[in-house]
This record gives C-alpha cells, structure tokens and sequence, in this order.
C-alpha cells in the first residue's frame, strides 16, 4: 500500500541528487542538448553542477541543497502517512527559495540597490540551467505527492502531479511574463524604480487625443478602439448573412461556403492585406482599372484604417459565420412553428422570435470580432502605413528607432484592457444567456425559410462577399506567378525558384532563400503541436474531470490567456526571458513555449468537448477495476479521445506555421520563422516572392489539414454511430 | 471489529459538499456474505455512501472499513472492491473480452491468463463465445451481465451495485435481479446495492437500509420493514401504506388494543403506551364490503387495473387508498362501504402521534 508512496517518492528524491551532481545548474550558452558541455563539464566553471556550485562560494544554493537532505532524510525515517506535511514544507520552501534568490542575484550581482545596501556584495549569476530546472519540478512534484500521501483529492497522486505542473507552467509562462510587463515600464535601463516612462507615455495625447471629431487626429487607442468596433460591427453582419444563408434559404451553392470558414485558418495573418493592396493599392489591378476608365487619381486611400478595417473583415468574417452557424442552427424550430401556429407570419416571426433568440449569439461573435480585430498585427503591418495602431505601435515602440520599452508596455497594457474587458464582458455577461440550446430531445421539424424580404437581399450580399473573398485569394495565388504586380504581367516561375530553388552538387542544396526559415518553421511547429495537444488535453481532463479546490480561478486562468493579444504575449516575453533567472530570447525553445501556451486554450476546449462526450463513469470504473489514474488515462482516455487528439495536433502545428504577433518580437538569425522572414520581405517590397511563399504555405497546411480530414474520416468507434468528436475543429479564433 | 474478509463499517463518517451537508453521521456495518441495499428517495445520500465505499468520494470526516482495514484515505484503484455502474460503463473501444480483463490486467496478470480468466468470468453469467465483441454488438441485458463479469472477475471483498436494473426493461429487470441474487449467494460475496425502487430492494436484500436525508432511517430484514415500519416515512417509502390516526387503549405486555375509526384491533404494541398513535394500513389490509360491519366509509372513486380494482375512501381516517383483489367489478363512486380490517398488514409506527 504504501510502496507504490514510496517508489514515487524515490524516484523523484533520485533524479534530484542526479542533477545536483550531474547536471549543469546554470544556464549554457551553447544549448544543452547539443551536449557540447560533456567535454568541459569538469574544468569549466561554468558548468558545473549544483552541488559544486554550492560548495565552491555559491552561498545562494545552501538551502536547496538542505531542503532536498531534508526531503531524503524523511524518506528514511517516516512513514508515508506521516510526512505528508512536511514534505510540503519542504517543497514550498524549495521553490521560494529558488525564485527569490533567481529574482534577487542577476548577472552582475544584486538586482535590486536595497540588498545591495543590506547584504553587501555577491557574485552575479547566470540563469537558470538544466540542473536548477530539474529541481524547481522536482520541489513542486514534492508538493503534488506530499499532499497525495495526506490523502488531498483521494490521495491521487497523478492528478495533484499534474496539476501542480500545469499551475508552475502557467505561472511561469502566462503571468511570469505580464508581471515582467508591467514592472519593467517602471524600470530604468540599469533595473532602478522609475515611474517616469509610464507617465509621460500613459498621458501622451498620441495615444489618447480625441482630436478627430474636430479635425485633427485621434489617438492610437481611439483609433484602435474604433476600428476594432467598426470591424466587429462588420464581421457580425457579414457573419449572420452567411449563417442565414447557409441554414434558412434554399440557396444552390451553401455547402460550398462552409469551406470559407476554414480560410481564417489557413492563411497566414497578413496575406490578405497583401492581396488588397495587390487589388487595391496605388498600383493595384482594380485600382488601375477604375482609374483608366473615370480618370480619377484614387491614390493611397487604401493606407490606414479603411484599408485595415476591409483585410480584417475579410479575414474575421469566416470566424463570426463559425460561431454564428451554431447560434442559428440552435434555435429549436419547435419555437418558429410555435409562432407560425399562434398566427404570426414568416417576416414577423423572424423578427419577434427568431432575432431575439439569436442576440446573445450575435453579442458573442461581436465581442470575438473586437477581440480579434484588437489582436490583429499582420494586417495593420501591412496596410497601416503612417497611421498604425496599437499592436503595430508597440511593435514599432521596441524594434524601430524609439527603443522604448516603457511605451511598449504602457500600449501594450492598454491593449491588454482592451481585450480583456471585452472577455470579461463576454464571459461574465454573456454566460448563461444562451437560448440556443441543444437539448437532447430530438426536436421535430424544420427551420423555416427566410422571409422573402430579408431572403432575397441576404443571398446578394453573400454571394457578392464569397466572390471578394475569393478574388483575393486567387490574387495571392496568381501574383505569385508575375514579375512585377501592377507594371509588368508576364508570368514567371522566378520568384518561386528564387524562393525555394534546388541545386544539386554531391546531395541537394537548398539555395533557394527561403528554405532556412521554410525548415526552422516545420521544425518549430512539430515539436510545438504534440507539445500543445498534450498540455491542452491533460488540463481538459484536470477540468471535466476532476473537483479541485481553485479548478474555477484555474480554468478562467486559461481561457483569459487566449484574450491576451499575441503583440502583448511577444513583448512580455522579451521583457521576461531576456534576463535571469529564465534567460530564453534567441532560442528555439521560447519560440516553442509561446506556441504551446498560445494555443494552449484550443487543445483545452477541443479536450473539454470531448471529454464532455465521454461518460465520466469509464474513469471511475477504470479507477475501481484497479487501474491508476494514469492508467485510465493511458488505456480509456487517449483511446476515446483520439479524434481530438488529432484535431489539436494538426491546428496547433497549423497555428505555429500561420502566426506572426507574438513571433514576430521572438525569432532570431538563427531560429527565424516563416511568417517573420515574409514580413521582411514585405518590408524590403519583394512582393513577389512574399506572395509565393504565403502560396506554398497556404498549400502546406491545405495539404496537412486535408491529409488529417483523411485519416480521421475513415475510423469510427462504434457500430452504426457517427464518430465520437468529429474532425471539425473550430477555426473560433484562428488568428494570430 | 470484525476481522472478516469481506466486512464494511462506516464510522462516523460525514461528507459535505461545500457548505451542503449529504451526509451529517453515519455508522453502518455490513456482515460479510450478506446483500445490503441502501435505499431511499432521490438526494438521500445512498449514492455518496456508495462512491465512499468504493473511493470514488472522500468522506469529510469519519472512517471506513473494509475487511477490518481502515480504507478511508486509499484511493478508488487500491481497494478491494468492484462497482457495476448504473450505465455500464463498459468502454466501447475494447472488446467485451478486453473489458473483463481489464482489471486483471491493471492489477499485473499476465494477459494470456487474464484473457482465461475473463472467459471463465463470462461463462459464469452466461455470455461465454461473446468475448470479441464490441459492446456496443450487445444487448442492454448483455452489456449489464458484462459489466457484471468485469467487477465479478476480480474477486473483490465487496461488490458494489448502482442502480444496475435502471437501464432495462421492466421484464428483464426482474429476471436480471434474480440472477445477481443467485450469483452473489452462490458466491457468498458482500455486495452493497444501491436503488431507489422499493420491489427491487424487497425481492435481492438480506438487509435493507433505508436512507432519508442522509441518515439511516431505517435498517432490518425485508419483511421487518414491511411489517413493522418504523416511522410515518417508511410505511409509506415501503408498500405506499396509509398513514393513519389512531388511539392505544391498552396495553398488556407486547399486546395493545388499538382503536381505528370505530373499531378495535389487537396489535404488537411495540413499546407504545396508552394514547394517540399513528398506524401504518397496507392498502390491501382492508376488505370492501357492502354489507359487512367494520370502518365506515364512503367510495371517491375507483379504478379497474385487471386483476384488482383501486379505490380511495372516505371516511372517519380520512382519504384512504385500498386495493380490492377480491372482486373485479368496482363499485360506483359514493357507495357506502364497511371496510373490514385483516389482521396483516396492519402495524402501529412507534413515536408517532
């Protein structure tokens, strides 16, 4: 019985007096898995580990070294039952301690001048490494199984492993970074307190000047604010119509624009305002004709927030049709047919009964369409010209000449309201006001058509949409193939081979320029993906599952993280990584853990629906047939589950390939991403092969998702049922 | 203690959900070999108890036993005990076979051997040669046995059972019930029932505990129940007996007379003096008559069901349900009526008044 307390317990105590004496405890330059550090890991200082750091003069790391003899010292001496609260001592003790000597000692010493005066002098310290990390997890597990062997939610010791891991990964990679944020707009360049930045910029009348509605210029907020109404106020409408006409009109052709809703997904964030200035812009085909044919100079209109707010309804309208199709599809007809009955006809019917049953529905894809239009970076990069807005303003604020931290994390935070007010309104709001709900009893009849009235105009303005839509996609396919847009239409395969050419000289050479960033891209994203889907599925099953103290605060946690716009996620990561104690900019690994905690919250909702199909009596008569907790989850979960599984595999992959925001601020010469590398060329006006490599993208993930629609389309579960989870996964907030 | 295998005791034991109490005290002991059915009202904490005992729930305080071992703090997959679900929860990606084995297989059989093991599990509720089916290719009867044979094959201390006829048809409930009586009994194994269809208990149980609240109302044998409800609520949770007002003349050791709307009867006393009482009245305890002598009373309405006929009665004891299983042509509503009292069926309920 209490064996399995201790091998557990063994294991971990184990693996910490390896890292202690095997494992470098700092950071290593080079990378620690090229193993490059085996060769000097006795004669470089550097890296040696913890336990001789300690004994050589790092004071710093005495108690770690205490609090895990203590730990070993319990092991031996008491029972399982009764060290449960020490052991939780124990590992409490050893994560402050880490963090509060990581936080205070930095590279040059103290961080902060008020030690400095306290304490005296101390050797600077580099961050974190492999050693240091393996013990900060060890310490939290010390925690999860102390608690477990007190008996805390059923003495499982899996779940409290999980869940301890899971709170420690989202501190460390969610809040971590937005705390780093907001003290380091308070904070001169050498560390010290200032609130000088912050009240120069959070007053700046460029962000906050109302001078529009008297003819001069708005501020950046404003604008943004704007824009992001006018665009929800949009993508609602445009929304509703395709819904309408996908489920209440007999229109020919509306199985076909269900595959619209899968185009937010697959285009990489910017495309589409590369293609409207390709339509649209000063030299644009449209624009060329309009002007042969009227002789008026149309000029740069497109440039600002009129040529934003169309790339964005172009790109946001598919994401509210998603969310819209199930508000109009869920209204029980029964409550139609019961109005036709007490004689109203189709018009008022629509009007008093079925409208008012959509509005929560409507006020939800509202609400998504301002969040996404806030977050959007790729196509205010593009079409912004002088006047951006708030997420191209912090871009500029930390990479262009102003260098000012501080203003970034001041717009930064008055995005991060933004966003987060309009979630909260959202969730708090919006929940439970709901009436489309599926109710399991199988409801008789139709929905009925819509009134001729409304029919008949919805219809044009779908269809007049759809073929926009698809103009600009075919110009991001077509421009791909001509020399140069706007002057010269001769077609040609230059930019394609100069982007992805191949040479052959003793094995293939990959000349072409674009393969570097092509490959680090594939890489990334395939590390990410299984990375992504096993954390998201881990936390929906944490979720569904089980009754913890805190589960609210922890799933509200991680869903509001999905309402932090990418901008605000890449700018407080530099703020966060680029120093000790977690030193990670430039490397792969923090391009992975942005993935992996940005889409984090798909993997959670798609295991959360799931996992909702999934009686909860299979866990349980898993657990009393004597299968641990992990078992269960190995043998019943994983199994049943596989279609989501799948799902989240392919769209986190996807989302790595597609988002720009947050990777924008993290890719370095050595690891650049694909979305990143397009930009610049963008940047540079090498239209050309940008628009080519966004087609082979596009074809990639085509290719991806296709192959993925394939392969779960064919298994099915049980005799004379459709699938468990379908393959469908929501492209809900598919952008970056 | 009892050091027995297969023994259960609650102590003590409470559960809270949050700020609400489902269980405020409860003390229980199980004898080994025996069927116990915890029954009661929706929201009566027979479940809780049940998940408790099978860890599926952590009692907030108190302890449990199983077999003499204190099991309170051991999670779900490290007791002795095996549940059938109300919904089976068979897993439908494994065949029935893998479903039976699952368990062995957890506990680190050899697969080989679980897989005979299984098969012998399914021959002993009759379903052998069924193995490499889905679940989902039986029937509802045959999935309960396979759920059945799941828990059965780990030879378990205690068998537990939620609600497990609650998914079948009223014919094959009654054929499914007899044979987990006959399988447990040839087993000798404990098994703790949960339901809250009174028939059901009364046909499987050696004991029933009747659960209100959360707190025990009641525990005796079936017919302990029937016949000498304890209070107002198991009179009428068992049978549906009329609840009546009554007044003990005397009493003369275990013997009362008992007054009920204008005649006397001879009763058990069971403890009670001299006074107001309330009586529990099967509704087949009284005879309808037309022209006998006995309990006046006048017919409100009544209803052909066949075999029998129903009826509600007014009279001295108020509204009455009685069941006429003598006659099968019912009489006309407002026909005046003798009800002549049989001696079974009828009992006084001690404390009430």
């Amino acid at each position: 019985m209490t064996s399995r307390d201790n091998r557990r317990l063994d294991l971990i105590l184990a693996a910490g007096v390896f890292a202690l004496i095997a494992l470098p405890w700092y950071r290593i330059r080079s990378g620690f898995f090229s193993f490059e550090w085996l060769e000097d890991f006795i004669s470089s200082e550097k890296l040696w580990p913890g336990l001789v750091q300690g004994l050589t003069g790092r004071w710093q790391l005495w108690p770690v070294l205490a609090l895990l003899a203590v730990a070993v010292l319990l092991r031996f001496t008491q029972a399982p039952g009764k060290r449960g609260g020490a052991l939780i001592a124990v590992g409490a003790a050893g994560l402050t301690w880490m963090l509060a000597e990581g936080l205070a000692i930095g590279l040059r010493g103290w961080n902060w001048g008020l030690l400095e005066a306290a304490f005296g002098d101390v050797a600077g310290q580099p961050a974190f490494g492999a050693g240091a990390i393996v013990l900060g997890t060890l310490f939290a597990l010390m925690i999860a199984f102390g608690a477990a062997e007190r008996g805390a939610l059923k003495g499982d010791a899996f779940v409290l492993g999980a869940i301890t891991l899971l709170v420690l990964l989202v501190a460390t990679f969610v809040f971590y970074p937005l705390v780093s944020m907001f003290t380091g707009a308070f904070q001169e360049f050498d560390g010290s307190f200032t609130s000088e930045g912050v009240r120069r910029n959070i007053v700046d009348p460029k962000i906050w000047s109302l001078a529009c509605f008297w003819g001069g210029n708005c501020g950046v907020a404003w604008r943004t604010f704007f824009l992001a109404i006018c665009t929800a106020t949009g993508t609602t409408l445009l929304g509703l119509v395709f819904a309408l006409v996908a489920t209440r009109t007999g229109f020919r052709f509306k199985k076909s624009l269900r595959l619209l809703t899968v185009l937010p997904i697959i285009t990489p964030p910017f495309v589409v305002g590369l293609a409207l200035t390709m339509l649209l812009g000063r030299s644009g085909s449209l624009t060329q004709v309009i002007e042969a044919a009227t002789g008026w100079e149309l000029g740069r209109w497109l440039y600002g927030l009129t040529g934003i707010w169309i790339a964005q309804m172009l790109s946001f309208t598919p994401i509210s049709f998603l969310v819209l199709i199930g508000v109009v599809d869920g209204i029980s007809p029964s409550m139609e047919e019961a109005s036709q009955t007490l004689r109203s006809d189709r018009w008022r019917t629509f009007r008093k009964v079925s409208l008012p049953l959509m509005a929560p529905g409507l006020a939800n894809a509202f609400l998504i369409g301002f969040i996404e239009s806030m977050a959007d970076f790729g196509n205010p990069l593009v079409l912004g010209g002088s006047g951006g807005v708030l997420s191209t303003e912090i871009f500029f604020a930390v990479v262009g000449a102003q260098n000012d931290p501080s203003r970034a994390a001041v717009l930064a935070m008055i995005l991060l309201f933004f966003t987060l007010s309009a979630f909260l309104a959202q969730r708090l709001w919006l929940s439970g006001r709901n009436y489309a709900t599926v109710t399991g009893k199988g409801d008789g009849g139709r929905h009925i058509r819509l009134p001729r009235r409304v029919g008949l105009p919805v219809i044009t303005v779908a269809v007049a949409w759809a073929a926009f839509t698809i103009t600009v996609y075919a110009m991001i396919l077509f421009g791909g193939f001509v020399k140069i847009w706007g002057l010269d239409h001769s077609l040609t395969l230059d930019h394609y081979s100069k982007a992805f050419g191949v040479g052959w000289e003793n094995g293939i050479l990959w000349t072409g320029v674009a393969w570097d960033s092509f490959w680090t891209t594939m890489e990334i994203a395939l590390i990410a993906a299984p990375l992504t889907a096993a954390v998201g599925l881990l936390t929906a099953w944490l979720i569904v599952r089980q009754r913890f103290p805190g589960r609210g605060v922890f799933e509200f946690a991680l869903m509001m993280s999905f309402a932090i716009p990418g901008t605000v996620i890449g700018i407080s990561y530099i703020m966060a990584f680029n120093l000790p104690p977690l030193q990670m900019t430039g490397t792969a690994a923090i391009l992975i853990a942005c993935f992996v905690f940005r889409n984090m919250p798909v993997g959670v909702r798609g295991g959360v629906a799931a996992m909702a199909q999934l009686d909860g009596s299979l866990d349980e008569a898993s657990l009393t047939l004597g299968a641990s907790s992990g078992r269960t989850m190995r043998k019943v979960i994983l199994p049943l589950m596989r279609p989501a599984i799948l799902a989240a595999l392919v769209y986190s992959f996807v989302r790595a390939i597609t988002s720009i925001s947050a990777v924008i601020f993290l890719v370095s010469a050595k690891y650049n991403m694909a979305t990143a590398y397009i930009v610049g060329l963008v940047e540079n006006g090498e239209y050309g092969i940008a628009i080519a490599y966004s087609s082979v993208l596009i074809l990639v993930m085509i290719t991806v998702i296709g192959g993925f629609q394939l392969l779960v389309g064919e298994r099915r579960i049980r005799r004379g049922e459709e699938k468990v989870a379908n393959s469908g996964f929501s492209s809900k907030e598919a952008r970056a | 203690m009892t050091q027995t295998k297969g023994a259960v005791a609650f102590r003590n034991v409470r559960k809270a959900f949050g700020s609400f109490t489902a269980i405020p005290d409860l003390t229980l002991d199980i004898e080994p070999g025996k069927l116990v059915t915890l029954l009661g009202p929706s929201g009566c904490g027979k479940t809780t108890t049940l998940r408790m005992l099978a860890g599926l729930e952590s009692p907030t305080d108190g302890q449990i036993l199983i077999g003499g071992d204190d099991v309170t703090r051991l999670p779900a997959d490290r007791r002795d005990v095996s549940m059938v679900f109300q919904s089976y929860a068979l897993f439908p990606h494994m065949r029935v076979g893998q479903n039976v084995a699952y368990g062995l297989e957890a506990g680190g059989m050899k697969s080989a051997e679980a897989r005979r093991r299984a098969e012998e599990a399914l021959e002993l509720v009759g379903l052998s040669g069924l193995a490499g089916r889905l679940p989902a290719e039986l029937s509802g009867g045959q999935q309960q046995r396979v759920a059945v044979a799941r828990a059965l094959v780990l030879e378990p201390q205690v068998l537990l059972l939620d609600e497990p006829l609650s998914n079948l048809d009223a014919r094959l409930r009654r054929k499914v019930r007899t044979d987990i009586r006959d399988l447990q009994q040839r087993i000798g194994l404990t098994a703790v029932y949960v339901t809250h269809d009174q028939e059901e208990a009364l046909a499987v149980s050696d004991t029933i505990v009747v659960m209100k609240e959360g707190k025990i109302a009641q525990i005796g044998t079936p017919r302990e129940l029937y016949e000498s409800p304890a209070s107002d609520f198991i009179a009428d949770f068992i049978g549906e007996a009329n609840v009546v007002e009554g007044r003990v003349i005397s009493v003369d050791g275990d013997a009362a007379q008992v007054e009920l709307g204008g005649v006397t009867l001879s009763l058990p006393s069971r403890g009670q003096l001299p006074g107001p009482t309330q009586i529990s009245l099967r509704s087949n305890a009284l005879k309808v008559t037309t022209e006998g002598t006995g309990i006046k009373g006048t017919i409100a309405s009544s209803a052909y069901l066949g075999d029998h006929v129903e009826y509600e009665i007014d009279g001295p004891l108020g509204r009455i349900f009685v069941v006429d299983d003598e006659s099968d042509t019912p009489l006309p509503s407002g026909t005046a009526v003798a009800l002549e009292v049989r001696p079974r069926g009828v009992a006084l309920i001690p404390g009430g008044a």
